[in-house]
């Protein structure tokens, strides 16, 4: 068992109170808060060893490369990619999923293709599909969900054929918190030679994740969520596929060489990561994975779900709940509804005492459209996270549905 | 009532409340006590653009002078139509448009609201002078 009182010690920005109470961050989904140990990498990169990565012969530049290349091997490890080349390093969710529709996808889908996506996506892996059908001239699919927030796999079934050439869908849902079987998913699309992108924004920070376990094909997500810092972010690919695709963006670095009739390319990863990389955020990185590790992954999954289940226990009885997303796996996502009463009002009372919250549609309108609400009240939970905070949230949520109702 | 004295009327109520908490719920009731606003017109005509929750805002002309009707599905905000209503509905429509609506700095409307809800209040607070302006020039 960990102990979250311990662990709260090592987040510097939890000591604070907000509207004179004790900080509760309850948005971790959205982001989560960083350790000293994250905060110190950084701090410590700077002081240390900045300079810029792989072509510098002098000290700094020596330091600075074996650092940011170390956690592209964390990072490999971690999620036991077969190389550390398959590892490239983004901005973000966002921009993995972007480098696989404009490298992969303009090279690999044309007209009449079949990408199929899921209603409960985030925005960010519905719209780099929208614009790349759009100028392909390909066919983007929809799976739907049932009223629990779980996908439709009998549907999916029906959906896929021989058209399909890429299924895009998120592994741990952002807004609901619903757990998607990804290995069943990739394993479908695999027997109709479509291949499978899947956004891990919200699985990476709560599950171990073996990519060659899922025999996936691109795998992204964020250090953000993770406990590492921010506009650092991770796609994986299978080798064969990230040598096939053309370079994403040109500059320096991901050229082997420039003539002026002709450049060719460096090997990858570099071949995707023109310019100068984030290199003190991929540096500090190294530290959230250390940390997440050295509390054990399993560990904190495992406290996760128990305030889970002990929130959505303190807060049944609060009038009005309605508790959005009841799918039978899921991550520590609370997402819920007083009715009546607007999930703005809800946030704005709690944040008076203290406690984040995240309202609205979560980046994720289709989504909201289909559920047939305007946005939800979302609580997530993080590792730093205890039962006394739960408690407090709960009051104050009973207090807020009295004030609102 | 002037505009003015409405408004010192507000902020004097206001200065009751030490904290944020109280302000919220003092808005709230004011936002369950906004009289009926008609159904049928909760049309793309009278919401306001740019909002996070649904607003409408309805004028209705009454000689020199606008009577406004307002809605939210967001009970905090109806509170915040319930005070711009109040000081500017029955208005001349001339005052309307030009008035300097000091209370909600002063009753510290703008240090309680996200950054969205505070564009969505601008974007009430011009829907409702561009009304002035339009009968401002009606009447003329």
């Amino acid at each position: 068992m960990l102990n979250p009182e311990l662990i709260r010690r090592d987040f510097p920005i939890l000591q604070q109170k907000v509207n004179g109470k004790p900080l509760i961050y309850f948005d971790n989904a959205a982001t989560s808060q960083k350790p000293r140990q994250v905060i110190d990498a950084l701090a410590h990169y700077y002081t240390s060893m900045n300079a810029n990565v792989h072509r510098g012969v002098h000290f700094l530049a020596e330091k600075a490369t074996e650092a940011f290349e170390e956690t592209r091997q964390a990072v490999a490890q971690m999620i036991n990619a077969p190389a550390k080349e398959q590892i490239i390093f983004t901005r973000g969710t966002t921009e993995s999923i972007n480098l696989v529709a404009a490298s992969y996808g303009r090279n690999f889908i044309g007209e009449g293709d079949e990408i199929i996506i899921s209603t409960m996506e985030h925005h960010s892996n519905i719209v780099p599909w929208q614009m790349l059908c759009l100028e392909k001239k390909a066919v983007l699919k929809v799976l739907p969900i049932n009223d629990a927030g779980e996908l439709l796999m009998e549907e999916y079934r029906q959906m896929l054929s021989t058209r399909t050439k890429l299924v895009a869908v998120m592994h741990v849902s952002n807004a609901l918190g619903t757990v998607n079987p990804v290995s069943e998913i990739i394993r479908l699309a695999h027997e109709q030679g479509a291949k499978v992108l899947i956004d891990g924004a919200q699985a990476v920070p709560h599950y171990l994740v073996d990519v060659q376990a899922l025999d996936v094909d691109f795998y992204a997500f964020s250090a953000h969520k993770m406990y590492g810092p921010t506009g650092m972010g991770i796609l994986y690919g299978k080798r064969d596929l990230l040598e096939a695709m053309p370079p994403y963006m040109g500059g320096g670095e991901m050229i082997k060489e420039v003539r002026f009739n002709g450049t060719t390319y460096n090997d990858i990863p570099y071949k995707f990561e023109a310019g100068t990389p984030n290199i003190a955020d991929v540096v500090a990185m190294k530290a959230a994975i250390d940390y997440m590790q050295g509390i054990g992954q399993q560990a904190i999954a495992q406290h996760e779900q128990n305030l889970l289940q002990y929130a959505v226990d303190s807060i049944s009885s609060v009038p009005g709940i309605r508790l959005v997303g009841t799918a039978k796996q899921k991550a520590s996502v609370l997402s819920f509804l007083i009715e009546g009463v607007h999930p703005m009002d809800v946030g704005m009372l709690l944040d008076a005492k203290g406690i984040a919250v995240r309202t609205g549609n979560h980046c994720a309108m289709p989504l909201m459209e289909r559920l047939g609400i305007p946005g939800t009240v979302r609580a997530s939970f993080a590792v730093y996270n205890t039962e006394a905070e739960i408690d407090t949230f709960a009051k104050e949520l009973r207090r807020a549905a009295d004030i609102l109702l | 009532m002037t505009i003015r004295q409405i408004q010192d009327e507000i902020i004097d109520e206001f200065a009751l409340f030490d904290n944020k908490e109280d302000k919220y719920s003092y808005i709230i009731e004011l936002g369950k006590k906004l009289p009926p606003y008609p159904e049928d017109c909760k049309t793309d005509d009278f919401q306001i653009k740019g909002c996070q929750s649904k607003v409408w805002i309805k004028p209705e002309q009454k000689n020199d002078c606008i009577i406004f009707y307002g809605d939210s599905d967001s009970v905090f905000v109806k509170g915040i139509v319930s005070l711009l209503l109040r000081v500017l509905s029955g208005q001349p429509a001339q005052e309307i448009a030009t008035a300097d609506l000091y209370f909600l700095d002063r009753i510290g409307l703008k240090q309680m609201l996200s950054m969205n809800r505070a564009n969505g209040l601008a974007s009430m607070i011009k829907q409702i002078k561009l009304y002035g302006i339009a009968y401002t020039s009606n009447s003329n």
